[in-house]
Protein backbone atom coordinates (compact mmCIF):
# COMPACT_ATOMS: atom_id res chain seq x y z
CA UNK A 1 0.00 0.00 0.00
CA UNK A 2 1.87 3.17 -0.79
CA UNK A 3 0.84 5.42 1.81
CA UNK A 4 2.07 2.67 4.30
CA UNK A 5 5.23 2.89 1.92
CA UNK A 6 5.61 6.24 2.35
CA UNK A 7 5.36 6.59 5.95
CA UNK A 8 7.62 3.27 6.56
CA UNK A 9 10.17 4.90 3.77
CA UNK A 10 10.36 8.51 6.08
CA UNK A 11 10.54 6.61 8.61
CA UNK A 12 13.37 5.07 8.00
CA UNK A 13 15.20 8.43 6.68
CA UNK A 14 13.84 10.41 9.90
CA UNK A 15 15.57 7.14 12.18
CA UNK A 16 18.50 6.80 10.27
CA UNK A 17 20.16 10.49 9.35
CA UNK A 18 22.22 12.46 11.70
CA UNK A 19 23.23 15.78 11.38
CA UNK A 20 20.42 17.24 9.04
CA UNK A 21 20.15 19.35 5.86
CA UNK A 22 22.53 18.01 3.44
CA UNK A 23 23.61 14.79 5.44
CA UNK A 24 19.78 13.41 5.18
CA UNK A 25 20.51 13.71 1.16
CA UNK A 26 22.36 10.20 0.74
CA UNK A 27 19.72 7.93 2.64
CA UNK A 28 16.91 10.21 0.69
CA UNK A 29 18.44 9.59 -2.84
CA UNK A 30 18.74 6.13 -1.73
CA UNK A 31 15.13 5.69 -0.59
CA UNK A 32 13.32 7.58 -3.11
CA UNK A 33 15.11 6.48 -6.07
CA UNK A 34 14.90 2.54 -4.89
CA UNK A 35 11.11 3.00 -4.64
CA UNK A 36 10.98 4.81 -8.30
CA UNK A 37 9.11 7.78 -6.55
CA UNK A 38 11.87 10.13 -8.19
CA UNK A 39 14.72 10.25 -10.89
CA UNK A 40 17.95 11.59 -10.14
CA UNK A 41 17.56 14.80 -12.21
CA UNK A 42 14.04 15.20 -10.41
CA UNK A 43 15.71 15.15 -6.98
CA UNK A 44 18.18 17.57 -7.83
CA UNK A 45 15.29 19.96 -9.10
CA UNK A 46 13.49 19.38 -6.31
CA UNK A 47 16.88 20.74 -4.08
CA UNK A 48 16.41 23.67 -5.54
CA UNK A 49 12.80 23.96 -5.18
CA UNK A 50 13.37 23.16 -1.46
CA UNK A 51 16.15 25.84 -1.07
CA UNK A 52 13.87 28.45 -2.49
CA UNK A 53 11.42 27.54 -0.41
CA UNK A 54 10.64 27.89 3.81
CA UNK A 55 11.15 24.81 5.47
CA UNK A 56 14.03 21.92 6.16
CA UNK A 57 14.76 19.90 3.40
CA UNK A 58 13.46 16.84 4.80
CA UNK A 59 10.60 18.28 5.71
CA UNK A 60 10.08 19.51 1.95
CA UNK A 61 10.82 16.98 -0.15
CA UNK A 62 8.56 14.38 2.37
CA UNK A 63 5.90 16.18 1.36
CA UNK A 64 6.66 16.79 -2.21
CA UNK A 65 6.61 12.92 -3.12
CA UNK A 66 4.04 12.45 -0.80
CA UNK A 67 1.77 14.50 -2.66
CA UNK A 68 2.97 13.02 -5.85
CA UNK A 69 2.60 9.59 -5.45
CA UNK A 70 -0.51 9.72 -2.74
CA UNK A 71 -2.11 12.71 -2.93
CA UNK A 72 -2.79 15.00 0.52
CA UNK A 73 -3.00 12.32 2.67
CA UNK A 74 0.42 10.56 1.44
CA UNK A 75 2.23 14.08 2.26
CA UNK A 76 0.90 13.64 5.63
CA UNK A 77 2.10 10.11 5.97
CA UNK A 78 5.25 11.00 4.56
CA UNK A 79 5.37 13.98 6.65
CA UNK A 80 4.44 12.35 9.88
CA UNK A 81 6.99 9.71 9.26
CA UNK A 82 9.88 12.06 8.44
CA UNK A 83 9.10 14.05 11.87
CA UNK A 84 7.66 10.70 14.25
CA UNK A 85 11.36 9.87 15.33
CA UNK A 86 12.61 12.81 16.12
CA UNK A 87 9.61 13.72 17.92
CA UNK A 88 9.61 10.73 20.07
CA UNK A 89 13.28 10.65 20.49
CA UNK A 90 13.68 14.44 21.71
CA UNK A 91 11.02 13.45 24.35
CA UNK A 92 13.14 10.58 25.52
CA UNK A 93 16.46 12.55 25.40
CA UNK A 94 14.71 15.86 26.51
CA UNK A 95 13.69 14.34 30.34
CA UNK A 96 18.13 13.14 30.83
CA UNK A 97 19.42 15.67 28.65
CA UNK A 98 22.34 16.77 31.02
CA UNK A 99 23.80 12.79 31.34
CA UNK A 100 22.90 12.17 27.48
CA UNK A 101 25.35 15.36 26.45
CA UNK A 102 28.38 13.85 28.07
CA UNK A 103 27.56 10.19 27.88
CA UNK A 104 31.01 8.63 26.55
CA UNK A 105 28.95 6.28 24.03
CA UNK A 106 27.17 9.18 22.26
CA UNK A 107 30.13 11.38 21.67
CA UNK A 108 32.16 7.94 20.54
CA UNK A 109 29.10 7.33 18.21
CA UNK A 110 28.89 10.84 16.96
CA UNK A 111 32.72 10.51 15.93
CA UNK A 112 32.10 7.50 14.17
CA UNK A 113 28.84 8.83 12.14
CA UNK A 114 30.52 12.97 11.63
CA UNK A 115 33.33 11.36 9.48
CA UNK A 116 30.41 8.49 8.07
CA UNK A 117 28.57 11.69 6.99
CA UNK A 118 31.53 13.26 5.03
CA UNK A 119 31.91 10.14 2.92
CA UNK A 120 27.94 9.80 2.29
CA UNK A 121 27.48 13.07 0.86
CA UNK A 122 30.69 12.85 -1.49
CA UNK A 123 29.22 9.33 -2.65
CA UNK A 124 25.77 11.06 -3.41
CA UNK A 125 27.20 14.08 -4.85
CA UNK A 126 29.63 11.51 -7.02
CA UNK A 127 25.91 10.17 -8.64
CA UNK A 128 24.63 13.33 -8.94
CA UNK A 129 27.71 14.68 -10.77
CA UNK A 130 26.76 12.09 -13.28
CA UNK A 131 23.22 12.97 -13.55
CA UNK A 132 23.86 16.18 -14.37
CA UNK A 133 27.37 16.60 -16.41
CA UNK A 134 26.19 13.09 -18.65
CA UNK A 135 22.36 12.42 -18.48
CA UNK A 136 22.89 10.34 -20.85
CA UNK A 137 25.38 7.92 -19.37
CA UNK A 138 28.89 8.26 -19.12
CA UNK A 139 30.86 8.55 -22.27
CA UNK A 140 33.17 10.41 -24.05
CA UNK A 141 31.15 12.06 -26.64
CA UNK A 142 29.47 13.90 -24.24
CA UNK A 143 32.44 15.63 -23.28
CA UNK A 144 32.13 18.27 -26.67
CA UNK A 145 28.45 19.20 -26.39
CA UNK A 146 27.76 22.54 -25.62
CA UNK A 147 25.27 21.89 -22.90
CA UNK A 148 28.52 19.90 -20.99
CA UNK A 149 30.55 22.86 -21.19
CA UNK A 150 27.71 25.27 -19.95
CA UNK A 151 27.01 23.01 -16.96
CA UNK A 152 30.68 22.79 -16.21
CA UNK A 153 30.56 26.60 -16.71
CA UNK A 154 28.11 27.33 -13.77
CA UNK A 155 29.31 24.70 -11.80
CA UNK A 156 32.45 26.68 -11.77
CA UNK A 157 31.20 29.95 -11.32
CA UNK A 158 28.79 28.49 -8.44
CA UNK A 159 31.07 26.48 -6.51
CA UNK A 160 33.17 30.07 -6.03
CA UNK A 161 30.06 32.08 -4.99
CA UNK A 162 29.04 29.27 -2.59
CA UNK A 163 32.08 29.40 -0.72
CA UNK A 164 31.94 33.78 -0.84
CA UNK A 165 28.85 32.78 1.34
CA UNK A 166 26.70 34.22 -1.58
CA UNK A 167 22.68 32.93 -0.78
CA UNK A 168 21.48 29.69 -2.18
CA UNK A 169 18.46 31.40 -3.20
CA UNK A 170 21.10 33.67 -5.39
CA UNK A 171 23.02 31.07 -7.01
CA UNK A 172 19.76 29.13 -8.11
CA UNK A 173 18.81 32.22 -9.62
CA UNK A 174 21.82 33.35 -11.61
CA UNK A 175 22.29 29.26 -12.47
CA UNK A 176 18.59 29.61 -14.10
CA UNK A 177 19.55 32.60 -16.03
CA UNK A 178 22.69 31.12 -17.30
CA UNK A 179 20.64 28.47 -18.44
CA UNK A 180 17.81 29.74 -19.88
CA UNK A 181 20.04 32.11 -22.14
CA UNK A 182 22.10 29.09 -22.94
CA UNK A 183 19.39 27.21 -23.79
CA UNK A 184 17.54 29.80 -26.30
CA UNK A 185 21.55 30.46 -28.12
CA UNK A 186 22.43 27.03 -28.41
CA UNK A 187 22.07 24.89 -31.10
CA UNK A 188 20.66 21.62 -29.40
CA UNK B 1 0.81 26.67 23.97
CA UNK B 2 -0.74 28.74 21.41
CA UNK B 3 1.96 30.82 21.60
CA UNK B 4 4.59 28.42 21.00
CA UNK B 5 2.75 27.41 18.08
CA UNK B 6 2.54 30.27 16.12
CA UNK B 7 5.87 31.26 17.16
CA UNK B 8 7.23 27.97 15.60
CA UNK B 9 5.13 28.55 12.67
CA UNK B 10 6.50 32.48 12.19
CA UNK B 11 9.82 30.01 12.10
CA UNK B 12 9.49 27.57 9.82
CA UNK B 13 7.53 30.08 7.71
CA UNK B 14 10.41 32.49 7.36
CA UNK B 15 13.44 30.19 6.91
CA UNK B 16 14.58 29.03 3.66
CA UNK B 17 16.96 25.84 3.87
CA UNK B 18 16.31 24.70 7.00
CA UNK B 19 18.69 23.12 9.70
CA UNK B 20 21.57 25.64 10.31
CA UNK B 21 19.92 28.40 8.99
CA UNK B 22 17.13 28.68 11.52
CA UNK B 23 19.28 28.21 14.67
CA UNK B 24 19.37 31.82 14.81
CA UNK B 25 15.67 32.52 14.31
CA UNK B 26 14.90 29.75 16.42
CA UNK B 27 17.60 31.78 19.24
CA UNK B 28 15.73 35.21 18.37
CA UNK B 29 12.45 33.88 19.04
CA UNK B 30 13.10 31.87 22.10
CA UNK B 31 15.77 33.66 24.04
CA UNK B 32 15.46 37.22 23.51
CA UNK B 33 11.89 37.90 22.46
CA UNK B 34 9.92 35.32 24.73
CA UNK B 35 12.77 35.04 27.01
CA UNK B 36 11.57 30.81 27.26
CA UNK B 37 15.02 29.54 27.45
CA UNK B 38 18.72 30.56 28.21
CA UNK B 39 21.68 31.63 25.95
CA UNK B 40 23.57 28.20 27.17
CA UNK B 41 20.00 26.25 26.57
CA UNK B 42 20.51 27.48 23.43
CA UNK B 43 24.07 25.65 22.55
CA UNK B 44 22.61 22.74 24.49
CA UNK B 45 19.81 22.22 21.74
CA UNK B 46 22.16 22.81 19.06
CA UNK B 47 24.36 19.82 20.57
CA UNK B 48 21.38 17.58 20.77
CA UNK B 49 19.56 18.48 17.57
CA UNK B 50 22.85 17.33 15.84
CA UNK B 51 23.39 14.21 18.05
CA UNK B 52 19.57 12.86 17.64
CA UNK B 53 18.40 11.34 13.86
CA UNK B 54 15.98 13.77 11.91
CA UNK B 55 16.45 17.35 11.03
CA UNK B 56 17.73 19.73 13.47
CA UNK B 57 14.80 22.14 13.19
CA UNK B 58 12.14 19.67 13.86
CA UNK B 59 14.54 18.51 17.08
CA UNK B 60 15.03 22.00 18.21
CA UNK B 61 11.03 22.81 18.09
CA UNK B 62 10.38 19.62 20.07
CA UNK B 63 12.98 20.12 22.27
CA UNK B 64 12.34 24.16 23.42
CA UNK B 65 8.13 22.89 23.00
CA UNK B 66 8.87 20.20 25.56
CA UNK B 67 11.26 22.76 27.81
CA UNK B 68 8.62 25.20 27.73
CA UNK B 69 4.89 23.01 27.95
CA UNK B 70 5.61 19.61 28.29
CA UNK B 71 4.25 17.22 25.94
CA UNK B 72 1.45 19.49 24.67
CA UNK B 73 4.49 22.29 24.57
CA UNK B 74 6.47 19.92 22.47
CA UNK B 75 3.57 19.26 20.08
CA UNK B 76 2.77 22.73 19.64
CA UNK B 77 6.15 23.52 18.62
CA UNK B 78 6.73 20.57 16.26
CA UNK B 79 3.14 21.11 14.14
CA UNK B 80 3.62 25.35 13.87
CA UNK B 81 7.30 24.64 12.45
CA UNK B 82 6.32 21.87 10.07
CA UNK B 83 2.98 23.74 9.00
CA UNK B 84 4.64 26.32 6.50
CA UNK B 85 6.25 23.73 4.71
CA UNK B 86 3.79 21.30 4.70
CA UNK B 87 1.36 23.98 3.39
CA UNK B 88 3.46 25.19 0.94
CA UNK B 89 4.85 22.51 -0.88
CA UNK B 90 1.81 20.55 -1.17
CA UNK B 91 0.76 23.35 -3.10
CA UNK B 92 3.73 23.61 -5.30
CA UNK B 93 3.82 20.22 -6.36
CA UNK B 94 0.48 20.48 -8.03
CA UNK B 95 2.16 23.01 -9.69
CA UNK B 96 5.66 22.12 -10.24
CA UNK B 97 4.14 19.23 -12.33
CA UNK B 98 2.17 21.73 -14.70
CA UNK B 99 5.05 23.81 -15.61
CA UNK B 100 7.96 21.01 -16.04
CA UNK B 101 6.96 20.97 -20.19
CA UNK B 102 7.33 24.59 -20.41
CA UNK B 103 10.10 24.81 -22.82
CA UNK B 104 12.29 28.17 -20.80
CA UNK B 105 11.32 26.17 -17.20
CA UNK B 106 13.20 23.09 -18.89
CA UNK B 107 16.15 25.67 -19.74
CA UNK B 108 16.26 27.26 -16.59
CA UNK B 109 16.29 23.74 -14.29
CA UNK B 110 19.47 22.44 -16.92
CA UNK B 111 20.96 25.38 -15.72
CA UNK B 112 19.63 25.09 -12.14
CA UNK B 113 21.30 21.83 -11.45
CA UNK B 114 24.83 22.70 -12.01
CA UNK B 115 24.04 25.17 -9.76
CA UNK B 116 22.81 22.80 -6.82
CA UNK B 117 26.00 20.53 -7.54
CA UNK B 118 28.15 23.78 -5.96
CA UNK B 119 25.53 23.82 -2.96
CA UNK B 120 26.38 20.19 -2.42
CA UNK B 121 30.12 20.93 -2.57
CA UNK B 122 29.68 24.21 0.14
CA UNK B 123 28.09 21.21 2.35
CA UNK B 124 30.85 18.86 2.10
CA UNK B 125 33.04 20.97 2.84
CA UNK B 126 30.77 22.29 6.13
CA UNK B 127 30.25 18.76 6.92
CA UNK B 128 34.17 17.94 6.59
CA UNK B 129 35.28 21.02 8.80
CA UNK B 130 32.89 19.70 11.88
CA UNK B 131 33.75 16.62 11.45
CA UNK B 132 36.95 15.15 13.48
CA UNK B 133 40.10 14.68 11.89
CA UNK B 134 42.40 12.15 12.98
CA UNK B 135 43.69 8.88 10.78
CA UNK B 136 40.21 6.71 12.25
CA UNK B 137 38.11 9.54 10.78
CA UNK B 138 39.95 10.09 7.50
CA UNK B 139 39.45 5.97 7.34
CA UNK B 140 35.54 6.40 8.06
CA UNK B 141 35.00 9.02 5.07
CA UNK B 142 36.78 6.89 3.10
CA UNK B 143 35.67 3.55 3.64
CA UNK B 144 32.05 5.19 3.58
CA UNK B 145 32.50 6.98 0.47
CA UNK B 146 34.20 3.62 -1.04
CA UNK B 147 31.57 1.60 -0.32
CA UNK B 148 28.41 3.92 -0.99
CA UNK B 149 29.48 4.69 -4.53
CA UNK B 150 30.94 1.79 -6.06
CA UNK B 151 29.13 -1.17 -3.86
CA UNK B 152 25.22 -1.74 -3.44
CA UNK B 153 25.03 -1.42 -0.12
CA UNK B 154 22.59 0.07 2.32
CA UNK B 155 22.95 3.38 3.60
CA UNK B 156 21.87 2.31 6.66
CA UNK B 157 24.14 -0.37 7.03
CA UNK B 158 26.90 2.24 6.78
CA UNK B 159 25.79 4.77 8.98
CA UNK B 160 25.21 1.62 11.69
CA UNK B 161 28.68 0.35 11.19
CA UNK B 162 30.48 3.72 11.24
CA UNK B 163 28.33 4.06 14.58
CA UNK B 164 29.46 1.79 16.27
CA UNK B 165 33.15 1.98 14.75
CA UNK B 166 32.88 5.14 16.98
CA UNK B 167 31.32 3.89 20.26
CA UNK B 168 34.48 0.72 20.10
CA UNK B 169 36.59 3.43 19.83
CA UNK B 170 35.60 5.54 23.22
CA UNK B 171 35.27 2.48 25.01
CA UNK B 172 38.60 1.33 24.06
CA UNK B 173 40.25 5.32 24.98
CA UNK B 174 38.51 4.92 28.36
CA UNK B 175 39.61 1.57 29.22
CA UNK B 176 42.95 2.74 28.83
CA UNK B 177 42.61 5.64 30.55
CA UNK B 178 41.43 3.77 33.55
CA UNK B 179 43.81 0.72 33.27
Amino acid sequence: MIYLDLFLAFLKIGLFTFGGGYAMLPMIQEEVTAHGWLSQSDLIDFIAVSESTPGPFAMNIATFIGTRTGGVFGSLCATLGVVLPSFVIILIVARCYQKFKTSRLVVGAMNGLKPAVVGLIAAALLSLSQTVFFPTGLSVSVLGTAQFFVSLGIFAVAVVLAFKKLHPILIILLSAAVGVTAGYLLPT
Amino acid sequence: MISLFFTFMKIGLFTFGGGYAMLPLIQRETVENKKWISDEDILDIVAIAESTPGPIAINAATFVGYRVGGFLGALAATVGIVLPSFVIITAISFALVKFQDVRWIRFAFNGIRAGVLALIVKALWMMYKQSPKGIIAYLIMLGAFLVTAFLPVNVVFVILTCAAVGIARALIVSRRDKG
